[in-house]
């Protein structure tokens, strides 16, 4: 191993700057890729596409899929830990139907929105506990928030529920342009979750015990870190973010409806990837997981542009995601050889 | 009998039992099977048919657990499998003809044998995460499924392949036959061999494992392709059923369900140790809470609920910190308590 490191460093003397600069922001590499990524496929949808606007297409998949954004955000957080979470799709269902529910009942959107966000982290706490305190696996204890919200969305209601309330539907409705550049308040939502939790992951504390915890678990508790609390809060983010992101799909489709969100948890796993977070822990970015959602909704948009079927989006989701898993993969391994 | 009492299939047959039980006592009718022109009808029988698909599936989890991993992608498998019987038959001009549907059976099971190559590949020769190489084929695997049927869902009209689901041998469900062989041939492959054994060595320390010379990479690669054969199976028992091909719905969550299953049957996710007969148990157990809340009048969309409720008691008893707690809670008092959280799965 020695001798393979050593041979390696006088081999690459010549080009040892970008080397160190590789190696010193190893973990930002997988998100350059994302960009570039993202990147070829605007310019190729541009060239290919004669009325591809950037503005308003890039404008439009940041409001389809505001609802992903702010769960990408929690999910990253908990991905950053080394853990999973499979609840986030139904927990949004849940929240947003229930939302639809309250609403329709008179109850006043001060207390409805609220009350949804709670909902989330106590889902969250759940399965914080489960997998702090009971060693439950964090696909398992997450399974069961994912069982257990779905289920409650049925209880809820069976059929879609629509919201005439004015105050979720402005969210949606009102739009301020900029230059052909549009967004709505679901859209600045969806932003402002990320600015918060970039900064909270940067520059404090907790968002450097997350880190630290998904590097080594070991460590961080031999440090003194607060292992147990960190651990109980990225699971209550993620289902705050599971909750937020209820309200934002309900105020966009204008309905509660217990189905929605179905297969939700495995595409905002899949942007979080695409998005350079190391599925292991402890190295990725919330501004990746959102080039993450950019290139999954631009995905589908050049699907539906090109007049392919859908069934291709999944497909090149699923191929992507390999891409970036065998990609990631590779980083790994070497990292490990040049320690 | 304390032996008895810490066996490890205990638990998992005194919940069935105790399922069993509450079903009879709310309608007499449960246990009783009629027969009609030589095939037994009744509860159970229907309860044995409808497992099959899961039994299969499950058994293949419970293999691909044991290495430490997991499939993920079972029910992409299963859409995959249907969509090409199906279309196969569909494009043929007999579809009732025996050598047809032989034909699209094998070449349904064939396609999923590939994938599950194409799993353990990624698992065991890139040595990426089995969580994530195994979501790679369950996002696309159903858009494939969908661009083999074109998008539609597929129906067919032919007996031999209906006769999959649906036929009866002896008065009982062939589909039961098909799910019990498939336990018998696993069953003597990992117990009968050495097999087995060697397949707990890779779930308990791969490196270890590997050092003390077990080939661990063909042994986790065997287990996915297992699991992909087996899913196939369960795919064209799942079609046959329905008599068609419905790309979305086939196996939808199949995977949460076996996952439950094989750990009701006593299997733990950490690899290792594994029970087949636990697996069986955790398959009836499963199939018999669902038609428990079927009858009980509940709607099945909020079944998940029950299903969270009981896989969080199976994990709560499994968990070692929760096991001290009751210990703390009293000697005297440990047995009730211990108890309590199984008559949660019940009500």
């Amino acid at each position: 191993m020695t001798t393979l490191t050593a041979a390696e460093r006088s081999s690459s003397s010549s080009s040892s700057t970008y080397r160190r600069f590789l190696s010193r922001h190893i973990s930002w590499v997988p998100v350059f890729a994302a960009v570039a990524i993202l990147i070829i496929m605007i310019a190729g949808s541009m060239a290919y596409f004669p009325n591809f606007q950037l503005p308003r297409i890039m404008s439009s998949i940041l409001l389809d899929n505001a609802y992903l954004l702010v769960l990408a955000v929690g999910m990253t957080f908990v991905i950053l830990t080394g853990g999973i979470d499979l609840s986030v799709g139904a927990v949004m269902a849940f929240t947003g139907i229930l939302c639809a529910k309250l609403l329709g009942e008179g109850v006043p959107v001060v207390v409805a929105v609220p009350a949804m966000v709670l909902i989330g982290a106590a889902i969250g706490l759940l399965i914080g506990v489960l997998v702090q305190f009971f060693d439950v696996q964090p696909f398992i204890a997450s399974l069961i928030g994912m069982f257990l919200a779905r289920g409650l969305a049925f209880v809820v209601s069976l059929e879609s529920i629509k919201v005439e309330n004015e105050g979720i539907l402005w969210l949606q409705s009102t739009r301020f342009s900029f230059a052909g550049w549009y967004i709505t308040p679901t859209g600045i939502i969806a932003l402002l979750t990320v600015a918060i939790a970039a900064f909270v992951l940067r520059y404090t504390r907790f968002g450097r015990t997350v880190y630290a915890l998904g590097g080594n678990e070991q460590s961080a508790r031999l440090m003194g870190l607060p292992v147990v609390r960190t651990k109980l809060s990225v699971y209550v983010i993620s289902g705050v973010c599971a909750g937020l992101a209820g309200i934002v799909l309900t105020a966009y489709s204008g309905a509660g409806y217990p189905l929605n969100g179905v297969g939700t948890e495995l595409d905002t796993i899949a942007a979080v990837v695409i998005g350079g977070t190391l599925l292991t822990g402890g190295s990725g970015f919330v501004l990746g997981s959102m080039i993450g959602v950019f290139v999954y909704g631009l995905i589908r948009t050049i699907i539906s542009f090109s007049g392919a079927e859908q069934s291709w989006t999944r497909i090149t989701v699923g191929a992507l995601l390999l891409l970036f898993v065998v990609v990631q993969r590779i980083i790994v391994s070497r990292s490990a050889l040049s320690r | 009998m304390k032996k008895f009492l810490t066996h490890r299939l205990v638990w998992p047959i005194a919940a069935l039992i105790a399922l069993i039980a509450i079903n009879t006592i709310s309608r007499p009718s449960f246990l009783s099977i009629t027969v009609q022109n030589g095939q037994f009808y009744g509860s159970l029988i229907d309860i044995l048919r409808n497992s099959a698909p899961l039994m299969l599936v499950a058994l293949g989890m419970t293999l691909v657990i044991a290495t430490r991993g997991i499939d993920l992608s079972v029910g992409a498998i299963m859409a995959v499998s249907g969509a090409v019987a199906l279309t196969i038959i569909e494009a043929s001009p007999e579809p009732g003809n025996l050598a047809v549907v032989m034909i699209a059976i094998v070449a349904a099971v064939g396609t999923a044998l590939l994938l599950g190559v194409w799993n353990g590949f990624l698992v065991s020769v890139l040595g990426i995460q089995p969580i994530i190489a195994t979501l790679v084929l369950m996002l696309a695997g159903r858009g494939v499924a969908l661009l083999i049927t074109k998008g539609f869902i597929t129906t067919i009209n032919s007996d031999p392949y209906q006769f999959m689901a649906q036929g009866y041998v002896l008065g009982l469900p062939f589909a039961f036959y098909v799910s019990i062989v498939a336990v018998v041939i696993v069953g003597v492959l990992e117990r009968r061999t050495a097999l087995g054994m060697l397949t707990e060595a890779v779930g308990i320390n791969p490196e270890a494992s590997r050092l003390a010379g077990v080939r661990s990479r063909g042994i986790i690669w065997g287990a996915y392709i297992a699991s992909g054969t087996l899913a196939g199976v369960a795919g064209i028992l799942y079609s046959s059923n329905i008599m068609a091909a419905d790309a979305n719905a086939a196996g939808l969550y199949i995977e949460l369900d076996a996952i439950l299953a094989v750990v009701l049957g006593g299997t733990s996710l950490a690899g290792g140790k594994f029970s087949i007969a636990g697996t069986v148990v955790g398959v009836f157990t499963i199939q018999t809470l669902k038609s428990t809340i079927t009858f009980l009048g509940v709607p099945p969309a909020v079944s998940p609920v029950f299903m969270a409720a009981a896989v969080l008691v199976v994990v709560l008893l499994q968990s070692p910190r929760f096991r001290a707690l009751i210990h703390t809670a009293g000697r005297s008092a440990a047995r009730p308590i211990t108890r309590r959280p199984d008559a949660k799965v019940l009500s």
